[in-house]
């Protein structure tokens, strides 16, 4: 087998991981390309409007930059204990940097040996059996039940989507007040989060006052990179 | 509305084709890894894994019932193959649902989500790969220990100008499980001196979140507290930009 090396050769950054890698994540970006011209084909066919199918591909890119840019350096993080391709493929699918770093420590210190590279890529995609295959079996039956609610009461079926997400804004709000126990340090998520939350309120006030709807487009991610920036002053004053 | 249908029954089989041969290939990693390098398992390694894989196996099945509703059928066999779905994926398709002035659970809705999660994985992916081939010159960078707090604080700093947006616009159904999860979130916190149980509790209080929140305003609605005064879905008039092309257009709504 060309590709074929042995245990004594091994390096947690050899080329062929890299293509391997390459390969199976242009899988994964064909399936977004289909999903998106599918969905794109459809939205035109029912009759929306162009303009706003290619204003949400816009807003879409512009706020994935910052949260993106943040899982990148999960993946540096993570290169020195694995190499780049074994943290690139799992940051770039299903899993989340801390089930990849709690699964990648479940051996100490940096993997050089191959059977510990395959052991610990093996428990980290492991994790993620369930994520990757209940949506598959569920996903028809969950999809449908919404819609049978949304026949029978549309008003309370609104209510609901509207709940759904509440309640994971919600657990996410507490989250980031988790830490306030641990003293001065666990207020800056907190910080943070206000300060994204008045650049947002600001962002509302002066979209009302001027009229200008592209604030509306970009308050987000504006805030995301504002709250991001004032991490640093605010640690600087609590860290 | 046959039409309809056989999208939607598409839209299952093609993404579950997709979802098996994704998530066969995510798999077939660590097994191609270890005939390449002739390597083998080490059980003892692995075992000391079993709980997490446990865990996150439960994580996941919760998640799949809590995310699944929020972001429809494309989205859902999109989202659970590309990953950060709760820093990236749902805020990204909510954000885009809402800026649209899609009504939640419709087609348009569904065509919206899937657009956005369509988009945010392959912009991630070319961040990515920017990123790993210039890793070497962004190392010093994201390494610098200034800079690391604004990369430490992403999910504050997204969620922040979320919670001003959704809470403010749906204030009756946010007071219950606001409430609710600052009190355990803050407890916690103080009972233990850190911040380290907040990253365990958060996998269980986000289904936690939306079931108390769906239960509340389940009893608020059955008392008629949110009428039409509730404020309850209402896209505000300078971001209901698909309702104003619809309305222009006879408005064509989803059945």
């Amino acid at each position: 087998m060309i590709l074929q090396l042995n245990a004594a050769q091994f390096d947690k950054n050899a080329p062929v991981l890299y293509v391997i890698v390459a390969l199976i994540l242009a899988v994964v970006v064909a399936q977004a390309v289909f999903f998106l011209v599918r969905a794109y084909r459809r939205g035109v066919k029912i009759g929306m409007s162009k303009a706003v199918l290619n204003k949400t591909m816009v807003r879409a890119a512009v706020f994935t930059v910052a949260p993106a840019v943040a899982i990148l350096v999960g993946i540096v993080a993570l290169s020195q204990k694995l190499g780049i391709p074994l943290p690139w493929l799992r940051l770039s699918v299903i899993g989340s940097f801390s089930y990849e770093t709690i699964a990648a420590n479940i051996f100490e210190g940096n993997v050089t040996d191959a059977t510990i590279y395959v052991t610990v890529a093996l428990v980290m995609t492991c994790g993620m059996l369930v994520s990757m295959f209940l949506p598959l079996i569920t996903g028809k039956k969950i999809q449908r039940g919404l819609m049978r609610m949304r026949q029978r009461d549309k008003k309370w079926g609104e209510i609901f989507m509207t709940a759904l997400f509440l309640g994971m804004i919600s657990a996410f709000l507490g989250y980031i007040f988790g830490g306030v126990g641990e003293g001065s340090h666990g207020w800056i998520p907190v910080l943070v989060f206000l300060v994204s939350a008045i650049v947002m309120a600001l962002c509302g006030l002066l979209l009302k006052v001027t009229k200008w709807r592209w604030i509306n487009d970009y308050a987000l991610p504006f805030c995301i990179i504002v709250g991001m920036i004032s991490a640093v002053p605010i640690t600087m004053l609590l860290g | 509305m046959k039409n309809i249908r056989s999208f939607d029954d598409n839209t299952h089989l093609f993404g579950r084709i997709w979802g098996v041969v994704a998530a066969l290939l995510i798999l077939s990693y660590p097994f191609i890894c270890l005939v390449i390098f002739g390597a083998g398992i080490d059980w003892k390694v692995f075992a000391s894994g079993i709980s997490i894989i446990v865990m996150y196996c439960a994580v996941g099945a919760v998640e799949t019932f809590t995310y699944s509703p929020m972001l429809g059928s494309g989205g859902t066999y999109l989202g659970f193959v590309t990953g950060n779905l709760s820093n990236l994926k749902v805020p990204c398709a909510l954000n885009c649902m809402e800026q649209a002035g899609v009504e939640k659970g419709t087609e348009e809705a569904e065509i919206i989500s899937t657009i956005s999660i369509a988009i945010s994985s392959i912009v991630t992916m070319v961040i990515l790969i920017l990123g790993v081939v210039l890793i070497s010159f962004l190392t010093p960078i994201f390494e610098n220990e200034s800079l690391a707090p604004a990369f430490d604080n992403v999910l504050p700093a997204l969620f922040g100008g979320m919670a001003v947006v959704y809470i403010s616009k749906n204030w009756k159904i946010s007071v219950i499980p606001c409430v609710l999860m600052l009190l355990v979130f803050i407890i916690s916190s103080y009972a233990t001196g850190s911040g380290d149980l907040a990253g365990t509790l958060i996998g269980i209080m986000v289904p936690v979140g939306v079931i108390v929140t769906v239960g509340s305003a389940r009893i608020m609605y059955k008392k008629g507290w949110l009428g039409e005064q509730g404020g309850v879905q209402a896209a505000p008039a300078e971001q209901g930009e698909q309702k104003k092309e619809q309305n222009g257009k006879g408005g064509e709504e989803n059945k």
